[in-house]
């Protein structure tokens, strides 16, 4: 019962997705452009030893592409409780907790979406990888696992939203953390504070992590912190989502 | 249960928020089948009432029973009992009027929510819209939808929050066609609004609610015999703005 209203209402807000299909561009175009930029203008002045620019920054990219995708979906959230069709469904014989999930799967798919169309672009102007199938796989799940986590955050940000900037404006400190990290340059290049930031927070080590299973080496000391830093901040952002969400609507 | 149990009854409600007391026991009762108006100026309560009867909100004291259910200690059968259409019409703008209606039946778990669907279309004259944006409607036409989707499932008690506010005369024809439209259905409505010629032009009962109490509740004849009996004026009756525009627009209460 409670799965299939979670299914209509995740149908509701797919379609959402795939009648404002500017949005998925929106998510994926800025991204692209920042490869661009930095692939083709400051990639040449970085040094990243015997690997090549595009496989060393990509995985940067694709973090900062589920950071401005998210923003849409506590937009779509907030505009939810702004029109009264939350209240519509709260007072209908349906699972309250489904209400959320079908923001929260909406937000996977539509991110996975726009994933997709980045790693196209990138494979167009010369990414390569020799990973497998089990090496993809998990690159995927890493990168669902920080959607997902990163998804609760915004939910709390659609719930407690007064406007409809304030709703999307917690992406902007998300979109920027790639560029305090080992995401375009290597960290041993920066100046000692930033330095220690960029190696302890938790975007370098999903960044190496990702970068180790395209290029097929061992992820070693990284993925460890990547999946703590991933399942913490899910955990916690979810508890938070929904002490919000029963103030709420209590 | 038994039938002659009213749908609504309620006794000593009771909300504050902070230190404003916005309800200081309201007590009423709807009878099954019949329409109760909820009467009262910009914050006297009515929403908040309403809330509380639809499960949204919690009361700080007094009871409240929705076909034969406490709204606190039984809310999913409440919420199985009821529809809301609140203020602002909660209709998914991204969706045609349609997809609307079978979200909501699909989500009552109907049988054939597309039959369900084309049902309400037809009785709210909204079929030739049915496949539209509803984000292309006009106000009069989203609150028929609104209040179609409410009757999905056939809920035994609706409650429409102040279903004109915010409308053009046009609109609020509309939409008051659309709740006589209900009481056919035998269904029981509250109905809250600022406008007394919408109660009385729609309601069994009205039920005057000031600074968080019931004031006055009675049938509109029992209201009139409040004051003093009429006396027989001759006056000359002046078409009123509202007859003048709708005269003017072509279109007849």
């Amino acid at each position: 019962m409670t799965i299939g209203d979670t299914a209509v209402l995740t149908g509701r807000t797919l379609r959402h997705v795939t009648r404002s299909a500017d949005t998925v561009i929106t998510t994926a175009v800025t991204p692209i452009a920042m490869m661009l930029m930095f692939v083709f203008v400051f990639g040449g002045a970085i040094d990243t030893g015997p690997t090549r620019y595009i496989d060393y920054m990509l995985p940067g990219i694709l973090l900062i592409t589920i950071a401005s995708g998210i923003a849409y979906t506590s937009l779509r959230l907030f505009t939810d409780l702004a029109s009264g069709m939350f209240e519509r469904f709260r007072s209908m014989p349906i699972a309250r907790s489904g209400l959320l999930w079908a923001h929260v799967l909406t937000s996977l798919a539509a991110n996975l979406i726009s994933l997709v169309i980045v790693v196209g672009v990138a494979l167009i102007i010369g990414f390569r990888s020799g990973a497998d199938v089990l090496g993809w796989l998990a690159v995927t799940g890493i990168l669902v696992l920080f959607t997902l986590a990163s998804t609760w955050i915004a939910v709390i940000a659609g719930l407690t939203a007064k406007t409809v900037e304030g709703g999307s404006a917690f992406a902007y400190p998300l979109i920027f953390l790639p560029f305090l990290s080992s995401a375009f340059v290597p960290t041993a290049s920066m100046p000692g504070p930033v330095r220690w930031f960029a190696d302890n927070q938790p975007v370098t080590s999903i960044v190496d992590t990702i970068r180790d299973l395209f290029a097929e080496q061992p992820v070693g000391d990284d993925i460890r912190p990547a999946l703590a830093w991933c399942a913490g901040i899910l955990v916690v952002a979810h508890v938070l989502a929904m002490v919000v969400y029963r103030r709420k609507i209590a | 249960m038994t039938v002659d149990h009213p749908a609504i009854r309620v006794r000593g409600l009771a909300k504050s928020y902070g230190t404003v007391e916005v309800l200081r026991g309201v007590d009423f009762d709807v009878a099954r089948g019949s329409i109760l108006a909820l009467l009262g100026a910009n914050g006297s309560g009515k929403t908040t009432t309403v809330r509380i009867l639809a499960t949204l909100l919690k009361a700080d004291a007094g009871t409240a029973v929705v076909n034969g259910f406490d709204v606190g200690a039984q809310a999913a059968e409440v919420r199985e009992s009821i529809s809301l259409t609140g203020q602002f019409a909660a209709v998914d703008g991204v969706l045609s009027g349609r997809e609307n209606l079978v979200l909501i039946a699909r989500l009552r778990h109907l049988d054939d929510p597309g039959a369900v669907a084309d049902g309400l279309l037809r009785r709210f004259s909204l079929t030739d819209a049915a496949a539209r944006r509803v984000s292309t409607y006009s106000g009069g036409m989203r609150r028929r939808l609104d209040i179609a989707m409410s009757l999905v499932g056939r809920p035994a008690v609706i409650f429409l929050d102040e279903p004109t506010a915010g409308l053009d005369p046009e609109g609020r024809i509309e939409v008051w066609r659309a709740v006589e439209e209900l009481v056919g259905g035998g269904v029981t409505v509250l109905l809250t609004t600022q406008y007394l010629d919408e109660a009385e032009r729609l309601a069994d009962r009205v039920a005057i609610l000031r600074e968080g109490r019931i004031v006055v509740n009675g049938t509109l004849d029992e209201l009139r015999r409040l004051l003093p009996p009429a006396t027989v004026e001759y006056v000359e009756k002046q078409p009123t703005l509202e007859e003048v525009f709708l005269a003017v627009v072509g279109r007849r209460a």
